[in-house]
């Protein structure tokens, strides 16, 4: 009876958010292109989308953190400007940040009322607040213990913190950013029973994820975005993960690339059940094994954040791992202890790593200053035990830069000072005329302009084609399917899958990177 | 030395524990706001030695102890806000501010001081009316002659100036507001993390500048007591370091309050000790220099700060601007 | 894209950041009733108008460069030393060990030893801090002001007992042997025909001080050591990526800093004082933050600074004749302003001119 009467007043009533044309763009980027949403009260929305789709610029628009553009929102069917969080919380949204917003070194309790304290004291606020977890872990198995620091609990629990928080700030609509990315299998089931619960009191649920199976599971409604934009929102019981992953990944246009068949050779570098763990003790690698042949480019593809970085770092000699990884037959350490990134180079490794501004670049070094960066102990670049022979530098990096078609041509320029097409080419000039035996690739044409794109696969091909082996890591399906001799689908910190690009599309690698099985490993 | 002898001499110790304590206890708990907060405070020298300056000078122009301290505070607080403008509203070096601060002080009071008074940088001496006056607690004659606790009472107790009371006063104040209290609960979480306040829909700078100015107040007070207390007249760099020493006494203490009065005691005890029996021989076998004492604050709070006994860890956020970020 | 052109950067910020500073310590001159114009004419004239005015500034100026191009060198691999100050006391004591320990023929022979004495021992002081900050995590910066305290008590205890002369009062040692006599600007002089103040305690420290911002600018950009350094000051992720050892670049950078900031000690103790004494120091330690700054951490910036600073502390003195109404310790206002605006709020002068580059920009 009861049940009902809600179900009549949830039809009737009006969405619990509706966004109206939201338009947000970073500079030249268009992060949100004219994005329409409507969201009813008491369901489960998923939304969901590739790296960069705009998913969580339009929740951090949702939230106060961006102004949009263009665009309104109505919550309840009132119109609702949302300038700061504040207004946010008063409009009854919470949000669970993927990154927990927690004070660490404070009880469950004082996290709870931080910023919704009743009065100047906190004992009533406490008091107050301890009641209603009880109240609401009895209610939703959303059980933690008041009194715990938060830095003692588990991911899981501070994840139920962060809901709690939510709750007891009477948020009507739950926004989840990724909520199982660092959760164990049985953390996400059971987030998943205390999302179903909220629901069934009559809240509303907005739960982004690139996982297709969370979505199939417990959404009510699914929103698709690609490219800044929604580009289908279905019923999740008339839709399937194969009609998502296509609607996710689009019709790529596949970059047509002269590639001749592979010939590969003796394996390069072969990984056995590689584990890492990070600093909170959460796994992120679990249990990887590969090979890599000379003469051939294996491509790893998923959505960023499944361990791929992870890989490259252990790799690349800066990461602790356990496990066992020959190059060339020969075991190297993993622990840290007997090597670094220099003993990686002096194995044959290159690396071209992700993140070009951060680790690849110094930004405020000369392009000749970043043209030895990792190697400038080799001795062609050094005069003698002391002295760099930067004249020599400078000539060998006007040499590269000409080859690499790095504009302008000027060695003398800081690196911050080159589009990121002609940055990401120095690296590349860097790394790939070291003649290395592995080359460690990691996005390489993030933030690229196309036609750098093109001239940067074309080298990376002519590496393979002089027989090296090529580890290409990359969140972007084209360039997987393009430039791979073989592809493997990195999900949640395992290995899905491997797949021959001939025999594969963008379809099936899109279910494998979002977590679901697909019958076409067997060739 | 006989038993008597002992009591006395401890009592002695004691009481001028207390005395040298109190300037430490008001920087210390400057620092542990200011740093609770998130903001580094390198110039808690500087600030309280700007507001004995202006206590003494002040005190001494108008004839009334209360102005002193009113304009030592005031000018602590400039020197706050200073900090607070580059380090908040402009997120500059916190470390480098604080320096700034403290090259200040050290110039504009001897600046000022000289062009005001004619005497190379000092006050005149002040006398009774302009500075604190001793506050004898009630029965402490008539209990000095119960054993034992009777002098501790009358000697060590009682007989002090008014700011060695609000010193011990604001200790468990200072406690009070930042474990009871709306305001404690968020100025702590804005230094370990202040994005957790930013999302919860407060305001961060906000709190920091309060924090910051709450250390003004307090250094200020500091300074005051300094130059009207336990001195009779502001000396050139009358600090004398005890900035740095109270910092070092917030990082023993690990910035909690009550441990930052245990610190500061301590540290006090080690001065006390220093300049009542300057090398102390040791059963006869061997004599612990005076410098060794001097600079046990500063080796304790090394040892400390390795973590080879205990590890100090600061509020996570200390130290770094807040950017608001997605 | 550059905000603006690196002229800006490098010149103009400074230069308005340094105009600043002087504004508000001529309105603190005013605030006492005198002329900030007639001040700084006397404060140039006193620091400049005379060989032993000269003299002076630039025996300033030797102290300011050691503890700048310390500050400095340090700061290239990110770590804020601000123990400058009880590492060049520390080292004084090393050079000094090393000059009471023979009778030295000769001071050519003298100088290279005291140089290493008082590097190892300024090292040294540094690199506890710096293994501390490596493997335990502790802030250098506190630890550094905890070793100047330390520092402190050492001299004094050193200097009550052991090294002290017998023959005084005062804590200090005996008097350096004639043969560790260093030549004074005078002595140099007097060959050239040049009649250089005898008062003056310039030394030959001062081309010691040019050498070792030859050496810094040397080491930072001309060898691998230097390039290594200065990518660990700017990425410590890059670094890692690079294989560069995060525990090899504090410690040694840290250690370099220590020694370079003890070369003061042989300014000081063995140019000047020619005996070991308690503070001989004076804040220069403190200073050289102000002069790295400002000289925005490159050697030939740091020569600029330090010679405006060591005008600035002799000019100091030289008011104390022409105008008694202002004690010379306006020196100490206007270091305090420079590194508030130079340092603090950087960030205020920056976004201002930032903002008109880029509309002058969007305007061509």
């Amino acid at each position: 009876m009861a049940n009902a009467q809600l179900k009549e007043r949830q039809e009737t009533a009006a969405p619990a958010i509706e966004l109206v044309g939201i338009s947000k763009a970073f500079g030249p980027v268009q992060a949100n292109k004219d994005i329409t949403l409507s969201v009813a009260r008491g369901s489960i929305h998923g939304i969901v989308g590739e790296n960069g789709a705009g998913k969580s610029t339009l929740m951090s628009i949702l939230y106060g953190f961006y102004k949009a553009d263009a665009g309104e929102i109505y919550i309840g069917g009132k119109k609702t400007p949302i300038p700061d969080s504040s207004a946010a919380i008063a409009a009854g949204i919470g949000m669970v940040h993927q990154h927990f917003k927690l004070v660490e070194n404070f009880t469950v309790l004082e996290n709870v009322i931080l910023g919704m304290e009743d009065g100047p004291m906190l004992r009533p606020s406490l008091a107050k607040a301890r009641k209603l977890l009880q109240q609401l872990s009895d209610e939703y198995e959303l059980s933690v213990d008041p009194d715990a620091l938060v830095e003692n609990l588990s991911v899981g629990h501070q994840q139920r913190v962060e809901i709690l928080k939510a709750l007891y700030r009477k948020a009507d609509i739950l926004i989840l950013d990724e909520p199982t990315g660092v959760l164990t299998p049985a953390e996400a089931d059971h987030v998943f029973r205390i999302l179903q619960g909220l629901k069934e009191q009559g809240k509303t649920i907005i739960l982004i994820t690139h996982k297709l199976r969370e979505i199939m599971e417990i959404t009510d409604t699914v929103s698709v975005m690609r490219r800044g934009e929604m580009t289908a929102t279905v019923k999740t019981a008339e839709t399937s993960p194969e009609q998502l992953a296509e609607l996710m990944v689009g019709r790529k246009v596949l970059l047509q690339i002269d590639k001749k068949p592979a010939t590969p050779g003796a394996d390069i570098l072969e990984v056995k059940n590689l584990e890492v763990t990070d600093d909170k003790g959460v796994k992120r690698l679990k249990g990887i094994s590969l090979e890599v042949r000379a003469g051939e480019i294996l491509g790893i593809a998923g959505v960023s954040g499944n361990g791929q970085t992870e890989l490259l770092e252990v790799l690349g000699g800066y990461m602790p791992a356990s496990g066992t990884i020959l190059i060339n037959g020969t075991e190297i350490d993993l622990t840290g202890k007997h090597s670094d990134g220099q003993s990686r180079r002096k194995r044959g490794i290159a690396h071209v790593p992700e993140d070009r501004q951060a680790e690849g670049l110094i930004m405020d070094f000369a392009a000749w200053e970043n043209m030895i960066f990792g190697y400038q102990n080799d001795p062609a670049y050094n005069k003698n035990a002391l002295m760099m022979d930067n004249a020599a530098i400078r000539k060998e990096t006007a040499a590269k830069m000409e080859r690499f078609d790095v504009r302008p041509p000027i060695p003398a320029l800081q690196a911050k000072n080159f589009s990121g097409g002609n940055q990401q080419k120095i690296v590349l000039a860097r790394e790939i005329e070291r003649n290395p035996d592995l080359l460690l690739v990691g996005q390489p044409t993030r933030g690229v302009d196309i036609g750098a794109i093109e001239f940067i696969h074309q080298r990376i091909v002519e590496l393979r084609d002089e027989g090296k082996a090529i580890l290409l890591v990359s969140v972007e399906l084209e360039e997987i399917l393009s430039l791979s001799d073989r592809i493997l689908v990195m999900f949640d910190g395992h290995i899905m899958g491997e797949r021959d690009p001939a025999k594969t599309d963008e379809k099936e690698l899109g279910m494998l990177m979002a977590g679901m099985e697909t019958n076409g490993g067997a060739n | 030395m006989d038993t008597a002898n002992f009591f006395l001499q401890a009592l002695l110790t004691a009481d001028m524990t207390i005395r040298v304590s109190v300037v430490l206890i008001f920087a210390c708990l400057a620092g542990l706001f200011s740093e609770r907060a998130g903001i580094f405070d390198i110039g808690l020298e500087g600030k309280m030695l700007i507001s004995a300056f202006f206590t003494a000078a002040v005190s001494y122009q108008t004839g009334y102890i209360w102005y002193g301290v009113a304009a030592g505070i005031a000018a602590s607080l400039v020197f706050a806000l200073i900090h607070g403008v580059a380090s908040i509203t402009f997120r500059g070096n916190q470390l480098i501010s604080g320096v700034a601060i403290n090259f200040l002080a050290s110039g504009l009071t001897v600046v000022i001081g000289h062009a005001w008074f004619k005497k190379g940088g000092l006050t005149p001496p002040l006398s009774d009316a302009e500075r604190f006056h001793e506050i004898t607690l009630p029965f402490a004659d008539t209990l000095r002659d119960v054993p034992i606790l009777g002098p501790i009472y009358a000697d060590v107790i009682s007989g002090h100036k008014l700011l060695v009371y609000v010193a011990m006063l604001i200790v468990p104040l200072t406690w009070w507001l930042l474990y009871r209290t709306r305001f404690g609960l968020r100025l702590r979480a804005v230094g370990e993390n202040p994005a957790s306040v930013d999302t919860a829909g407060v305001s961060v700078v906000r709190y920091r500048y309060a924090a910051v100015l709450i250390a003004g107040v307090l250094c200020g007070l500091g300074g005051a007591y300094l130059s009207t207390s336990q001195g009779a007249a502001f000396g050139k760099e009358m600090t004398a370091g005890r900035g740095f020493i109270a910092l070092a006494a917030l990082i023993f203490a690990k910035w909690r309050p009550w441990y930052a009065l245990m610190a500061c005691l301590l540290f006090g005890f080690l001065e006390a000790i220093s300049n009542l029996f300057p090398n102390i021989n040791v059963f006869g076998l061997f004599e612990i220099p005076v410098q060794f004492t001097q600079a046990l604050p500063y080796i304790l709070t090394v040892v400390i700060l390795a973590g080879f006994v205990g590890k100090a860890i600061p509020p996570r956020a200390g130290g770094e601007p807040y950017v608001k970020e997605r | 894209m550059d905000k603006m052109p690196r002229w800006a950067d490098v010149v103009l910020i400074p230069l308005i950041s340094l105009m600043l500073a002087f504004i508000a310590s001529g309105l603190v001159v005013l605030a006492i009733g005198e002329n900030p114009i007639q001040a700084i004419t006397v404060m140039v004239k006193g620091a400049l108008g005379s060989t032993s005015g000269l003299g002076y500034t630039l025996y300033y100026a030797t102290n300011y460069m050691f503890t700048g191009l310390a500050v400095a060198v340090a700061f290239h691999a990110r770590m804020f030393n601000i123990g400058g100050e009880g590492q060049a006391a520390i080292a004084g004591v090393g050079a000094t060990l090393v000059i009471l320990a023979f009778d030295w023929p000769h001071w050519a022979l003298a100088l290279p030893f005291a140089i290493m004495g008082a590097a190892l021992f300024g090292g040294f002081w540094a690199a506890v801090p710096a293994y501390l900050q490596a493997k335990r995590g502790s802030h250098i910066v506190i630890t550094t002001i905890m070793f100047n305290f330390i520092a402190a008590a050492v001299m004094g205890f050193l200097l009550n007992g052991v090294l002290k002369n017998p023959n005084t009062q005062n804590a200090e040692t005996v008097k350096f042997p004639a043969g560790a006599h260093l030549p004074t600007a005078h002595e140099m002089l007097a060959p050239l025909g040049i009649n250089f103040s005898k008062s003056a305690p310039l030394n030959i420290s001062f081309l010691l001080a040019l050498l070792c911002a030859f050496l810094v600018w040397f080491l930072l950009w001309r060898t691998r050591l230097g390039y290594s350094i200065r990518a660990f000051g700017q990425s410590e992720k890059g670094a890692k990526y690079a294989g560069i050892s995060a525990f090899k670049i504090i410690m040694i950078s840290m250690f370099i800093s220590g020694a370079l900031a003890g070369m003061l000690s042989i300014n000081v103790v063995m140019g000047e004082q020619e005996r070991l004494i308690k503070e001989f120091v004076e804040g220069a330690g403190f200073v050289g933050i102000a002069v790295a700054l400002m000289g925005r951490n490159h050697p030939v910036g740091i020569i600029l600074a330090s010679i405006l600073f060591g005008m600035l502390t002799q000019g100091g003195f030289e008011l104390l004749w022409e105008m008694p109404n202002i004690s010379k310790e306006v020196v100490l206002v206007i270091q305090g302003m420079i590194i508030l605006f130079t340092g603090a709020l950087d960030y205020m002068v920056r976004g201002p001119v930032e903002k008109l580059f880029l509309r002058m920009h969007k305007g061509a």
